[in-house]
């Protein structure tokens, strides 16, 4: 397995405050990482700091090899980074199919009459639905229907490494859970996946790994059993008593 | 007044109001992209004239390529306009990018001014001095062409952001700048092609009213309030109510003058305002917008 992202001792600001403390991780081609930890961990800021959004203020991120500290993130997409953003953030006045569509934007003009057709269909078939609704706005879809669009959106742009920021959040448990079958099988056909998630328990029984994280620093990395059997995991994010641990 | 009398104001309303329209127009494409309010924008409009002017009445080159002339060079003035006054201020807080505005405003007005003197430059109609009349009322072919060319640069920028992925891309910057760059869309490119676009369609107006109105270096001021007053009425952000708005404020404030007792016809300019206070009075979100636009 080759390493896809490495984050090395990174330290990210929001204006003064101080929010990523020397947080490292890494992820490898082909894994679904899950990154967990209380609100305010930094799980986000790492998330937009990896996709160009933030601009470390010190630390090494690296991509496929290279470094990527100060790109912007419209230069990331192309490189094959893609966040489907915390909220969805889909183009609500524009149409479900024009919402796709832009996600193919970063992928210039002949693969849009070449390649782009063929991948629409293929996120039709992911989410039939979208099929369905894609002359409808965006913004009359449900909730699950807006993040599976959000999804769409980030597919469209062929991504080696899909960034999902709580994907479930605000989800019906039936809906958050076919949402996470989709990421298991992007994963499948080759997607790379970094997935914060507040639901550990859900996201580390997709997850290879998982990284927990603390006031800005990674404190625990280990394998997905690791962390589910793991104290502080259990007692901190699967909600087990003191007595069960 | 005369049936006729009345027909004859109306149409020169229309005509009047199809330039503030596209000035209006030119307005929501900016402040789409980026929030400002472009006090340029009327100097983008009296730049189209006098260029058109000078290419068509000076050069004598052919109207249609004297008119892609103008219309191309302002574009290409507001690109660089953009690139060196907006784009170093993006960071900072809007209120400072629209006051920019107003010197940029005061600059190009000043730079005409050196070219093309202080005088107003008169432009021959399109095509010939003919008129028809239309039940009493002189309707100039030129009026045919002032509304014709409006009509269609408003469907061509309908279908530039209906059809076209570039189009789209600049809806999306304008929804949310965040989900555009992540993405892959430049927000900065979109801004600096919507500068283009909006410069381009005033330039447009300005070159299409020349032979109407005379061009001359001062009349930005008037034709920027005028387009902006049919930009607010319309709902600010909203292309198609901008277009409705520049064309009412054309229509009412010839209207006006029509109706007013005689001895207050001087008081046109005053009228657009007038109708601008009454729809912030009755309707501040504007005539085709359902609630108050935020800032992009």
């Amino acid at each position: 397995m080759s390493l896809l992202l490495t984050l090395s001792g990174v330290n990210t600001f929001y204006d003064r405050l101080h929010v990523l403390k020397g947080a490292s991780l890494h992820v490898n081609e082909g894994e679904i990482v899950a990154l967990l930890g209380a609100n305010g961990a930094g799980k986000t800021t790492t998330l937009r700091t990896v996709c160009g959004l933030l601009r470390p203020a010190s630390g090494q991120v690296s991509f496929a090899g290279q470094s990527i500290v100060g790109r912007s993130p419209e230069a990331l997409v192309r490189l094959g980074i893609t966040q489907v953003p915390e909220g969805r953030q889909i183009f609500g006045p524009l149409s479900v199919q024009d919402n796709l569509l832009l996600g193919a934007y970063g992928r210039g003009r002949r693969a849009q009459r070449t390649e782009v057709p063929g991948d629409l269909a293929r996120v039709f078939e992911l989410f039939p639905v979208l099929a369905e609704r894609r002359h409808e706005r965006g913004g009359s879809l449900s909730g699950g229907q807006q993040q599976m669009l959000a999804m769409g959106r980030a597919l469209m742009a062929r991504p080696r490494l899909l960034l999902l920021d709580e994907p479930c959040l605000g989800l019906a448990p039936l809906v958050a859970r076919q949402i996470m079958e989709t990421i298991v099988a992007l994963r499948a056909q080759g997607t790379t996946i970094l997935l914060v998630e507040q639901n550990a328990r859900a996201a580390l029984r997709i997850a290879d790994r998982g990284y927990v994280m603390e006031t800005g620093k990674v404190v625990l990395e280990g394998t997905s059993e690791e962390l589910v059997r793991n104290k502080d995991v259990r007692r901190a994010y699967l909600g087990k008593d003191y007595d069960e641990v | 007044m005369t049936a006729s009398a009345l027909l004859q104001f109306l149409l020169t309303g229309i005509t009047v109001g199809s330039a503030y329209a596209l000035v209006a127009l030119g307005f929501t494409l900016i402040y789409n992209a980026t929030g400002i309010i472009n006090f340029a924008q009327g100097e983008f409009v009296v730049l189209g004239g006098l260029l058109f002017f000078t290419f068509a009445e000076v050069l004598h080159w052919p109207l249609a390529v004297a008119l892609a002339a103008a219309v191309i060079i302002v574009a290409l003035i507001a690109v660089i306009v953009e690139r060196l006054a907006i784009r170093p201020l993006m960071d900072h807080p809007v209120l400072s990018r629209i006051i920019i505005t107003i010197g940029l405003s005061v600059i190009l007005r000043g730079s005409a001014k050196l070219i093309w003197g202080v005088d107003a430059h008169s432009v021959r109609p399109f095509s010939g001095d003919a008129s028809l009349m239309i039940g009493g009322a002189a309707l100039q072919v030129q009026y045919l062409w002032v509304m014709g060319l409006t009509a269609l640069a408003v469907i061509a920028v309908r279908l530039f952001f209906d059809k076209t992925i570039t189009g789209k891309a600049m809806q999306a910057c304008a929804i949310n700048a965040e989900a555009a760059r992540l993405v892959g869309i430049s927000v900065p490119r979109m801004v600096q092609a919507s500068f283009a676009l909006s410069a381009g369609i005033s330039a447009l107006a300005g070159a299409v009213i020349a032979p109407v109105t005379f061009a001359s270096y001062d009349a930005g001021i008037v034709l920027g309030v005028k387009g902006f007053c049919g930009a607010i009425i319309g709902g600010l952000g909203n292309g198609l109510g901008a277009v409705l708005g520049g064309v009412l404020v054309g229509v009412l404030e010839n209207l006006g003058v029509g109706l007013a007792p005689t001895g207050f016809a001087g008081l046109q300019d005053a009228f657009a305002f007038l109708i601008l206070l009454l729809v912030l009075f009755l309707r501040p979100q504007g005539l085709l917008s359902r609630q108050r636009t935020e800032g992009v």
